[in-house]
């Protein structure tokens, strides 16, 4: 080996790894712009996750709220969203959650918040929920692996999560990402 | 009689107030057993509140966070072992929620990290120490031209 090829290689190298690290960033940082890489994505293994067992009351009292029971035994694929009142993504999400209850059953879980509030909250222009129960404590919350108002949960018979999402539901999300999910289930 | 009054009161207020601040927003919510309330710590400033990515459920005071602390508590009351809480945890909120990765094949590269950087960096010291020194020889032309430079700088002294 010549000097001077010694040399070019030594170039080479340094230059191709800052080549190969921008590449890497560039990739990390296009894939967090498009939403597919979320460093801070709460992630769940999906697939298998069935819904943690509960028993909710609902907003009136006892009877009308709904369990895990009544959630798994559904026929078809049901949206499950849980939201406040005191939530302000939550009152922003409302509008999109009416359109998205026209194509799929949605069921409601209150987050610690009180009946009243949360009776007012939902019916102010058209409940968009089925059924609607109240988790005052927030504990079937945590058990569902929730760490913020809105999240919603999508349940296909037999009670596995099929989908799950930390953020506020819009059409093109739901379009893009639930729609399918729930299509697939037979 | 009042001033007595009044003045008990406040002396109550201020113990009150001395009381240690501590993470738990109620003390009652502490549990009685002092190496239970200690383990339960020590798992609550591993955990991730989710809320202020950033800090741990023991030391954040987030709704959230504190009804984890609650959570913590209740498993370590019910006999449960770190391990077993901890994948309670994760189960529920994915590996984000521990502050200290776990080894898998995903933080492979990362907990290696440093010994690969440290390994990277003997080799190059190594490659660059080991690069031979020697210069060539001068040859007749260039000792000739030493040679007239150095008698020009006689010259001119």
């Amino acid at each position: 080996m010549t000097i001077s090829t010694r040399r070019r290689l030594l170039m080479t190298l340094p230059v191709a790894g800052a080549g190969l690290a921008g590449f890497g960033c560039w990739r990390m940082l296009s894939a967090m712009q498009d939403g597919s890489f979320d460093p801070h994505a709460i992630r769940r293994d999906k697939g298998d996750a069935l819904i943690p067992d509960f028993a909710l009351p609902g907003l009136s009292g006892p009877d009308d709220g709904f369990d895990a029971a009544a959630l798994s035994q559904n026929a078809k694929p049901v949206l499950v969203n849980f939201f406040a009142s005191w939530c302000i993504p939550c009152v922003a999400e409302m509008a999109a959650l009416r359109e998205i209850a026209r194509q799929i059953p949605l069921w409601g879980i209150a987050y610690k918040d009180k009946p009243e509030d949360a009776r007012r909250f939902i019916t102010r222009d058209g409940s968009p929920y089925e059924r609607v129960a109240l988790d005052r404590s927030g504990m079937t919350a945590i058990d569902w692996g929730v760490s913020g108002v809105p999240e919603s949960f999508l349940i296909v018979p037999g009670g596995r999560i099929a989908w799950h999402g930390a953020s506020a539901l819009d059409e093109t999300l739901f379009r893009r990402e639930i729609l399918p999910l729930a299509n697939a289930t037979p | 009689m009042k001033k007595l009054a009044v003045l008990a009161s406040l002396a109550i207020g201020l113990c009150v107030m001395a009381l240690p601040a501590r993470a738990l927003d109620d003390p009652s919510e502490m549990l009685p057993n002092p190496t239970q309330e200690k383990r339960a710590e020590a798992i609550g400033a591993q955990l991730r509140c989710l809320v202020c990515q950033n800090e741990s459920i023991e030391d954040s005071s987030a709704s959230l966070a504190r009804d984890l602390r609650h959570v913590v508590r209740q498993h370590v009351a019910a006999g449960e072992s770190n391990q077993q809480i901890m994948a309670w945890m994760t189960q529920r909120y994915g590996e984000f929620i521990r502050l200290k990765p776990r080894l898998a094949a995903s933080t492979l590269l990362l907990w290696a990290m440093p010994v690969l950087a440290l390994a990277l960096g003997g080799i190059l010291a190594t490659l660059m120490l080991r690069r031979p020194r020697k210069t060539e020889p001068l040859d007749d032309q260039e000792k000739k031209r030493l040679a007239e430079l150095l008698r020009e700088q006689e010259i001119t002294r």
